[in-house]
């Protein structure tokens, strides 16, 4: 094996080991820990723009470290690897700074930012795994990860999410391995191909298929929050927000999502989980969800429980994309994947904002913050209306090739899915932006924070703006290459045998 | 002609006091009582060793590998006698009797 | 006799014959040249053990004639994968228990009487006994000796009840228990190998497997029994819980990570041996079933205690049901997987319940008490002892990366192979008791508040031996490979699986 092929391996251990030696460090190493946060988080960016463009040029990356019977710890750097892997090199870099500006003064830091690393690593590798026993292992390696995250206020009310999270987590953990064993046993090791890696099954196992099928699908299902397996979701949410953000953008709730789609594309093939009927159910599923989660967004009042409905409904979309057949639909499915991460986690920073700042976390309190806060409202509101789906922003190009997608796919009954929901996202985002705008607030704020020249603190400030011209980046530029448009055509040539 | 020879005589009267040991064993909550009771038992394994193999080795004598074995048998069995009175007198020390406590009593403290 | 085989003879002999020595020389020693003698056998102990795994890893199956003498008149040793795994795993348990017991535990003081505090027991003959517990689990996994194993096994029992006798009137109690249940378990275990050895004329294990036939069901039972009393399995467990939480913390990690597993070693050493040719299906699902509700009960109880030595005692009782699982799994011609991943697992859990003893052991010291209730917010001061209990217990839950991830995964695949779906469940099912069990411990400990009052320092040493146990627990998954292959040496399971190594 050459360096380069080595690189997957150098991808995950950016963020292990500073997150090992940061669990090493004194609580008032502050510097030292935000140089370590730092120099992975910027480093990981590197190697993975050296893989991009490596990829992009035709180069392959696969690193193998031989486990048991046969099977291989291994990572590669395959085109959807790397659309969820730019992904979460990128938010975890601004996520980190977020958080050290969110963090400033709180205790247990150096047991935050080690899990936080280690959350971010478990997720680089199940982007990466190249086969089901890989994803596994870093799927639950996950869940560890998130858990002292997700408790981290150290609260009761805290526990009780936790306890709820690895509940769900573990037993759809357990779920996704017997499945995993199950097709191990059937059909030997399980490589991660494009167009699926199934061919060698004995016509005569056929019969079980479907239910190893159920089997993986509900234990991703879990962490991707189908309905009914959703409940853990909005509980979680005691998390603080930086967390909320990854959470919801990139590490579990992606990482669930992620994993359907390796399922049906690279470990069934769409074409075999076609002609075995499975993906009209998911696309049912995924439909409902659609629609759950935004009727219950519209009923909170919590900015960021609202949120944590939000994404239980954009994230199916990823799951519909999938499960209809077609380029567009796949194409629609994947571009989501980056779409939703960046637009949420926008939201959340700025929901984090407005909590931190003024204390403000009810919807219907949000009036004149377009004056007090106007950056953390503007990319709230490009964001916001990026869900909904106006063009130009990145929603919009999602919501197009789903569109698209579901007439090519001879499935016009998914596109009143998609409008009632946008009609359902508008419903419970206007109202907060035309408040923020055009409400004005009598009383004074309530500050948190020494009033600065800025409207928060800078690091808290930044990162929702950044991400927020990439929000419209993301729409405006699609056509350009390597946008996330083009790396979800080039995956979606791939996995449909072109 | 007796209805056993040498060996299965040995054999069922091992057996018998094998039985007797473990109900002692099992049934007494005395803890001399308890050990005399594995030290039937322990006997009664000895005999069965030695019954097993009468005649098997040499025509009509005991098997010397079985006589070696049980010569072993005993040496342990009197460590385990040792032992067993040393934790007894302990327990009289502690407790003032030679009775094993109650699965209840000894539930560990709240 | 070539060289080689001479050189690997020799290291086997040194990794039974040291730790009697430095036991020996403990017993000796004055009050000041104990500890001397017991670094001595820290030191010397694992270097053996490990020259002698190296030795079978690179020379291949050993077979030892003591004396010269050999089989059936002499007492033969076989140093095969099996053998030499289990003697590998003690090695490492007990050096690094060893490391927490110098610091953790105090010999008596001119005249003193009383059994120290609960943070620091004082145990007479500590030492002595603790080499002697090492090497009769070293001379009980090399000994091919039906008889012989029996003596190994009453060694075992008296060291181990000496050990666990002496931490206060609760501890006491429990020894007197487990040494009579000891003997039990072991005259029913003799009466078996007087019925083999009065049918066959000889006790060597390997000349038994050729000679075996239905008729040694009798024997089997025997000594199958016999053996589940020691080695604990429901409903056999009743003298375990308290026996293992009452001792103190590097005699618990011992008991629970070792001694148990010594019997369960020699069923399978017997099953897998001279009982194969037997017709076990029924009595295998009987184990099996048993092992069930092991897992079911054992996790049901640690739910339930309110300490924590309670709660990993009663864990251990669970997860050894997942041994006795692969009885059923591998049975009749089953599958090397099932009794490779059970034996895997076997060690797995060794690793990663003597870590959480130690880590139990630690929080005593520092706490003086290991009461659940009083233990909120107990990860600040402790952060490195419940980092390794976390670790730990990643093991016990089955999930990756731990060794008891690729254990499960191999039980469960030989389940998925045979259609033993309730064994399927059961395994995962169990980890997700494990998970309610070990995060009662964790959650609240992470709780923000203020520790409790009056904490003890806890000597860095205690807490490098429990984290390196539970990061050996985790990293046996990225050695699974290695192990499987060095299980296969001298083919231990070959009888029972067709042939194949």
């Amino acid at each position: 094996m050459t360096a380069a092929q080595w690189l997957p391996v150098f991808v995950v251990l950016s963020s292990l080991l500073p997150g090992i030696v940061i669990f090493l460090l004194r609580e008032e190493a502050y510097w030292a820990r935000t140089l370590l946060n730092l120099t992975g988080a910027v480093l990981k960016l590197a190697l993975v723009a050296v893989m991009a463009v490596g990829v992009f040029q035709g180069q392959t990356y696969e690193a193998r470290f031989p486990l048991f019977a046969g099977q291989d710890l291994a990572l590669h750097a395959a085109p959807l690897s790397l659309l969820f892997v730019v992904l979460s090199s990128v938010l975890w870099l601004v996520t980190t700074l977020y958080a050290i500006g969110y963090l400033e003064s709180s205790p247990h830091r150096s047991r935050f930012f080690g899990f936080f690393s280690l959350c971010v690593s478990a997720t680089t590798g199940i982007a990466m795994a190249a086969n089901l026993l890989s994803f596994v292992l870093f799927y639950e390696m996950l869940t560890l990860a998130t858990y002292p995250l997700v408790v981290h206020r150290g609260t009761p009310e805290a526990l009780r999410a936790g306890r709820v999270y690895l509940g769900y987590t573990l037993a759809g953990g357990a779920l996704l391995l017997l499945g995993a064993i199950w097709l191990t046993a059937l059909a030997g090791p399980v490589n991660f191909a494009e167009a699926g890696s199934l061919a060698n099954v004995p016509p005569s196992a056929r019969g079980v298929l479907p239910v190893i099928f159920v089997l993986l699908i509900a234990g991703l299902g879990v962490k991707a929050s189908l309905v009914p397996l959703h409940s853990w979701l909005p509980i979680a949410m005691i998390a603080p927000a930086p967390v909320s953000a990854l959470l919801h953008a990139v590490a579990v709730v992606k990482a669930g999502a992620f994993g359907i789609v390796r399922v049906v594309y690279d470990v069934f093939g769409v074409r075999l989980s076609a002609e075995l009927g499975l993906l009209g159910p998911l696309a049912v599923l995924a439909s409902l969800t659609i629609l759950y989660g935004s009727i219950m967004a519209l009923r909170q009042t919590d900015l960021k429980r609202r949120l944590a409905f939000s994404t239980i409904s954009q994230v199916s979309y990823i799951v519909l994309g999938t499960s209809i057949v077609g380029a567009f639909a796949t194409t629609g499915g994947l571009v989501h994947i980056v779409h939703q991460g960046i637009m949420k986690i926008t939201l959340f920073f700025c929901a984090g904002n407005f909590a931190e700042t003024v204390g403000i976390t009810d919807v219907r309190r949000m009036h004149g913050l377009g004056r007090r806060m106007p950056l953390t409202a503007a990319a709230f509101t490009v964001a916001a209306l990026g869900m909904i789906g106006i063009p130009p922003l990145a929603g919009f190009i999602s919501k197009w090739y789903l569109g698209l997608g579901a007439l090519e796919g001879g499935s016009p009954w998914a596109i009143v899915i998609l409008l009632v929901s946008t009609l359902l996202n508008a419903a419970y985002f206007l109202p907060i932006v035309n408040d923020m705008w055009f409400r004005s607030r009598p009383e004074p704020w309530d500050e948190r924070l020494p009033r600065g020249r800025l409207e928060t603190r800078w690091l808290l400030l930044a990162p929702p703006v950044v991400m927020a011209v990439l929000v419209a980046a993301a729409g405006i530029l699609a056509e350009v290459p390597m946008s996330p448009l083009e790396w979800s055509r080039l995956i979606t040539g791939l996995e449909y045998g072109r | 002609m007796p209805v056993l020879d040498t060996g299965q005589l040995y054999g069922v009267t091992g057996a018998i006091l094998f039985s007797l040991g473990l109900y002692g064993t099992l049934r007494h909550r005395h803890l001399i009582r308890k050990i005399l009771a594995v030290n039937v038992m322990g006997t009664g394994v000895f005999l069965v060793l030695v019954a097993t193999r009468y005649g098997r080795g040499v025509p009509g004598a005991p098997d010397p590998v079985a006589q070696a074995m049980v010569l072993t048998g005993i040496v342990v069995a009197v460590s385990a006698t040792a032992m067993a009175i040393a934790f007894t007198l302990r327990v009289h020390a502690t407790t003032g009797s030679a009775h094993l406590p109650d699965a209840d009593a000894e539930e560990p403290r709240p | 006799m070539s060289g080689p085989d001479v050189a690997a003879e020799a290291w086997l002999v040194w990794s039974v014959v040291v730790p009697f020595l430095a036991g020996s020389l403990a017993f000796l020693a004055g009050r000041r040249l104990r500890i001397a003698a017991a670094l001595f056998g820290l030191a010397a102990t694992p270097i053996c053990t490990a020259a002698a795994v190296y030795t079978t890893h690179r020379l291949g199956p050993v077979r030892y004639r003591i004396g010269g003498w050999g089989a059936p008149l002499g007492i033969d040793w076989l140093a095969d994968g099996l053998s030499m795994l289990l003697v590998g795993t003690t090695g490492l348990v007990l050096l690094l228990a060893g490391i927490h017991a110098v610091r953790s535990i105090r010999a008596p003081s001119g005249g003193e009487q009383k059994s120290g505090t609960d943070a620091q027991p004082t145990i007479a003959y500590f030492w002595p006994l603790y080499f002697f517990l090492w090497g009769s689990l070293n001379a009980l996994f090399l000994s091919n000796d039906a008889f012989n194993l029996y003596v190994c096994l009453e060694l075992l029992g008296f060291s181990s009840a000496a050990l666990m006798a002496q931490a206060g009137r609760e501890a006491l109690t429990a020894a007197i228990r487990y040494l009579f249940v000891s003997l039990l378990g072991s005259l029913l275990y003799l009466l078996g190998v007087a019925l083999l050895f009065g049918a066959h004329g000889t006790l060597d294990l390997q000349a038994l497997r050729a000679v075996a036939s239905s008729s040694d069901l009798a024997a089997l039972a025997l000594m199958t029994t016999g053996l589940l009393f020691k080695t604990a399995l429901f409903p056999l467990h009743f003298w375990l819980p308290a026996a293992h939480a009452n001792a103190p913390a590097p005699v618990s990690a011992a008991l629970s990570g070792l001694v148990v597993k010594a019997s369960f070693y020699l069923l399978v050493r017997l099953w897998a041996g001279p009982f194969a040719p037997l017709p076990t299906a029924d009595a295998a699902a009987v184990l099996g079933t048993l092992g069930a509700a092991a897992i079911v009960w054992g996790s049901v109880q640690a739910l339930r205690q309110r300490r924590l030595k309670m709660l990993i005692a009663y864990s251990t009782v669970a997860q050894l049901g997942y041994l006795f699982l692969l009885f059923p799994l591998g049975a009749p011609h089953g599958n090397l997987e099932a009794w490779t991943g059970g034996l895997y697992y076997a060690v797995s859990h060794a690793l990663a319940k003597s870590a959480l003893f130690l880590c139990a052991g630690c929080v005593v010291w520092a706490a003086g008490h290991d009461r659940l209730a009083d233990l909120k917010g107990i990860a600040r001061p402790l952060p490195v002892t419940m980092f390794a209990f976390a670790l730990a217990g990643v093991t016990l839950l089955g999930i990756p990366p731990s060794g008891g991830f690729v254990g499960k995964w191999n039980l469960v695949s030989a389940a998925v192979r045979g259609g033993h779906w309730a064994y399927a469940v059961i395994i995962y099912g169990g980890g997700l008791l494990a998970a309610g069990y070990v995060f009662r411990v964790l959650a609240p400990s992470l709780l923000f508040q203020k520790s409790p009052a009056g904490l003890r320092k806890v000597p860095w040493p205690m807490e490098a031996a429990a984290l390196t146990l539970a990061i050996a627990a985790v990293l046996l998954d990225f050695l699974a490979d290695p192990i499987f292959a060095f299980l296969a040496i001298g083919r231990p399971f070959a009888a029972v699986t067709g042939g194949l190594p």
